[in-house]
């Protein structure tokens, strides 16, 4: 049965009349049309699709939409729109982050979750902060060197 | 002008609009108007199919299978062999077959009769593996033997005579698994008529592949059909003939209903009916002295190519061929069948049959030293291969090998002499070292006789310089660098440069985007279509070049011996793996990779570098997690929770480095590098972890419940083979 879910997409208030039991993940696609949230797996393992609710980064893809009703969602638009998200998107630029790409959306919601509580992360726990986030192409190293870079170009705008 | 060296790196044209997911993949379309497809498989490995039964579709639903071909139209996908059927018709042959398209608007409602959809079948006992094929089991199927394709290549002298005189003669067989792509991006493709022609776009890597391997289905040509590359996001070979399989029925779906048809797979769609890298299977006989020196090598090189041929012989061809690897034998022979079987038929997957005889060659030389106690290392270094050496086709080398250079950067990077002589067998911790190689472009003449490749470049009067030609972007970054090689001769800013997703009514043909060629044969043309141009581009409003691909003279080839110079240019790659193995849970921890690769010239050092890093995890994942069993004709992993590839956190930073090698015959001197780095990892971390428990490891993968039953049962170094 339809019912009205409002939430916050990306700072804007926003409610939809649907079946609230439809992925989070369609409806951010096909009803708000953020498309840099990515389908990788359907299952939560890849990441691919990850936002950030109510501030904890999540895979909508394993999320019904009721459970966003009242809530706050920011995607990668809503991130990559942001200074701190531009620092992630300029450093996987030029850190040679990106590859096929598919992957990255996800990845620079996990990099921008991750700098916001760790301005300063070691090797390791960037490893880990981004280990729920898998990439075919990169092997990791120059995502992990780029995450890195924004964290050094950001400096205290991470401790905001 | 003082132009910087070509290697520096830029940034890549398309990682802006990646990062922030504004670039569109086939998913991101709007596609509203397009009917969904989905397929209808066969659910058994073989048998007869008796009846179809179909639930009543409501108006706008169709069903669409062989028995809608047009009148001139056949039944089979134009691949390299013309064996693969578009639908099966009255028999199937492995789980997955493609029996109909059904169509329709709406995606759940098609989801509901996709599931009333009730087929009967009188089954067949199937063959799966590589075994079962040769042994017919159920019956030979395809040749009267489940042979599809067979080669022989053999080197001086007869082995059998050198075998007569042998001191002691090792027999060991190597096998490999299955390897699932997991391209991020699942497999999409769609289908409308536009005008009097049918566009395709498809997430894809060769979209003149696709038109020609279609275009039989509905008996028209293949410039009757449009294909345009939408942004691909990870293809490693999956998405070279693969896509041909979505867009067949796809093409004929369009024709009967007249409406656009798309297919999105999901991950377990993709992972459970998709395309592998072939399983193999290496019998090993080598003649040694009493010195214990190979006097002779032979082996037998068995590839499970499923059940149609397809691009299969090809790729047992290249297996041969790298069945030496970096060594030259006194005496050798190989012979490759390519066996059919009942499962998935197998196809490209990054190194396109190179690695399984490269992982076989190096695990039997590992093991063969250490029988005879020397280090592999210094065994290895005994057999290393020249410029000039004779190749396993009776070809030269034509450049020069930088071995000795790389393993130099390699040894001083990871302390190997050090490690290798400090960790005892057995003892937990173990180094490992691989060599490996990959012929770069096709083989032999296989460039100037099959693909022809053209490129064209356009100059517009604003200054602009379009890059015509069929080379996709999937990740690689050959869409960045085709610019940069461009804007550098040409001397103005990369900008200017313009290099869309291809459209085959666009574009001249320049081959497929595989087998490492696109730098190396298609750079090359960039390059020497831009050095056409400049004498030109300030005099002449708007105009065009064209190159072609010239074989250069000297390097004779014959295809129906496999005799000659097989590849001009190889990559040469040098691994080392450190690790340590959990005693009592056989769990493998990686404490070092270190690579060093020959590539030519770097046309720029991150994206080589990226290249590198994904290729050596890709191997090490192979040869490690990723397990893919075929249980009865039905892949048993399906998802991503199950077929296990590597996290960040599996693996430490990689220690990567690379000699200065320049290419005759490559734009700036660079070589393919895409699949080379793929090809060795993969046996130097088993080579670590055997030497870290004191085993022989003869299969892969080899996930933690196999290195420990291989800590329980498996045989010592010393043991007989």
């Amino acid at each position: 049965m339809d019912k009205t879910i409002s939430f916050k997409l990306n700072g804007e208030a926003v409610s939809i009349t649907t079946d609230p039991l439809r992925r989070l993940l369609d409806v951010l696609r096909e009803d708000f049309k953020c498309h840099g949230v990515k389908e990788g797996c359907s299952e939560g393992e890849c990441g691919a699709c990850s936002v950030l609710l109510n501030g904890e980064m999540v895979t909508p893809c394993l999320i019904p939409l009721g459970a966003a009703d009242g809530q706050e969602v920011v995607t990668v638009e809503g991130i990559t729109a942001t200074e701190k998200g531009d620092i992630i998107v300029q450093a996987f630029a030029d850190g040679g982050a990106v590859q096929c790409g598919f992957c990255i959306p996800g990845m620079v919601v996990a990099a921008y979750y991750l700098l916001s509580r760790n301005p300063n992360p070691t090797e390791d726990e960037i490893r880990l902060g981004i280990s729920g986030n898998l990439c075919r192409c990169t092997g990791y190293d120059l995502i992990v060197e780029s995450i890195k870079l924004a964290a050094s170009r950001g400096g205290d705008i991470w401790k905001k | 002008m003082v132009t910087e060296d070509i290697s520096k790196a830029i940034r890549r044209i398309d990682a802006v609009s990646k990062s922030k997911g504004t670039i569109k993949y086939l998913s991101d379309y709007d596609l509203d108007d397009y009917l969904w497809g989905r397929l209808v498989r066969s659910s058994i490995p073989r048998g007869i199919i008796k009846k179809i039964n179909l639930p009543d579709l409501p108006e706008g639903y169709f069903f669409v299978s062989a028995k809608d071909i047009p009148e001139g139209g056949k039944n089979y996908l134009h691949m390299i062999a013309t064996d693969w059927r578009c639908f099966a018709d009255g028999d199937v042959k492995y789980v997955g077959e493609t029996i109909g398209i059904l169509c329709g608007p709406d995606k759940t409602l098609l989801e509901d009769l996709y599931e009333e959809i009730n087929i009967e079948y009188e089954e067949a006992e199937p063959a799966v593996s590589i075994d079962e094929g040769i042994a017919c089991k159920g019956g030979a199927f395809i040749n009267g033997n489940n042979i599809h394709c067979s080669l022989k290549l053999e080197v001086g002298e007869n082995v059998d005579s050198v075998f007569a005189r042998a001191d002691k003669i090792i027999e060991e067989t190597i096998e490999t698994g299955f390897q699932e792509h997991v391209y991020l991006e699942t497999n999409a493709a769609a289908c409308k008529k536009v005008g009097d022609k049918y566009q395709i776009l498809a997430s894809a890597q060769c979209p003149f592949y696709i038109r020609k391997s279609i275009a039989p289905v509905l008996g028209i040509k293949p410039e009757d059909i449009v294909v345009q590359q939408t942004t691909t996001g990870g293809a490693f070979g999956g998405k070279e003939h693969f896509p041909d399989v979505l867009c067949g029925p796809l093409l004929l779906a369009a024709y009967v209903t007249g409406r656009g048809v798309k297919m999105i797979f999901d991950r377990e769609e993709d992972i459970e009916f998709s395309v592998k890298r072939h399983p193999s299977k290496v019998m090993f006989k080598t003649a040694l002295d009493k010195d214990g020196n190979i006097m002779a090598m032979d082996s037998k090189v068995y590839y499970n190519v499923g059940a149609y041929l397809a691009s299969s012989f090809v790729v047992l061809q290249r297996g041969c061929f790298h069945v030496t690897g970096c060594y030259k034998f006194p005496s050798f022979r190989t012979e490759g069948f390519g066996v059919a079987t009942n499962t998935f038929p197998s196809c490209a997957f990054r190194g396109f049959g190179a690695p399984q005889t490269l992982f076989a060659v190096e695990t039997h030389m590992c093991h063969i030293a250490e029988k005879l106690g020397i280090d592999p290392l210094e065994y290895k270094s005994r057999y290393f291969i020249k410029q000039g050496d004779v190749t396993s086709t009776n070809g030269r080398v034509v450049e020069r090998v930088m071995i000795p250079e790389m393993l130099n950067q390699v040894l001083d990077a990871s302390d190997y002499k050090r490690k290798s002589r400090e960790y005892k067998y057995g003892s937990g911790r173990g180094i490992g070292i691989s060599f490996y190689n990959h012929g770069g472009a096709f083989t032999g003449n296989g460039e100037s006789a099959i693909i022809k490749a053209k490129l064209r470049l356009h100059k517009y009067p604003d200054g602009r310089v379009e890059i015509l030609c069929g080379q996709t972007e999937m990740g690689q970054g050959f869409h960045s660098i085709m610019p940069k090689i461009v804007s550098r001769v040409l001397e103005i800013p990369m900008e200017k440069v313009v290099f869309d997703d291809p459209n085959t009514d666009r574009v001249p043909d320049s081959g497929p985007t595989a087998a490492s060629r696109s730098t190396m044969i298609v750079g090359y043309l960039a390059e020497k279509a831009a050095n056409l141009m400049k004498p030109r581009y300030d005099k002449e409003e708007e105009f065009e070049v064209e190159t072609n691909y010239e074989h250069p003279e000297g390097y004779p080839w014959d295809q129906a011996s496999f005799q000659g110079y097989a590849y001009l240019g190889y990559g040469w790659g040098v691994c080392v793996v450190e690790v340590e193995v959990d005693p009592c849970t056989g769990e493998v921890t990686t404490r070092g990779i270190w690579s060093s690769h020959d590539c030519g010239h770097l046309i720029d050092e991150l994206i080589v570098h990226g290249q590198t890093n994904g290729g050596i995890l890709q191997g090490i994942g192979w040869a490690s997690t990723e397990v893919l069993e075929n249980v009865k004709g039905h892949f048993k992993q399906t998802s991503i929770s199950d077929y296990i590839i590597p996290t960040s956190m599996d693996h430490p930073k990689q220690g990567v480095y690379y000699v200065e090698n320049a290419y005759r015959w490559g734009p700036s001197g660079a070589k393919g590098m895409g699949e080379l780095v793929f090809n060795g990892s993969g046996a130097a971390y088993i080579d670590a972890v055997s030497r870290a428990i004191g085993k022989r490891i003869s299969a892969i993968p080899c996930p933690t419940e196999r290195v420990m039953d291989y800590m329980l049962h498996g045989h010592d170094f010393k043991e007989e083979f």
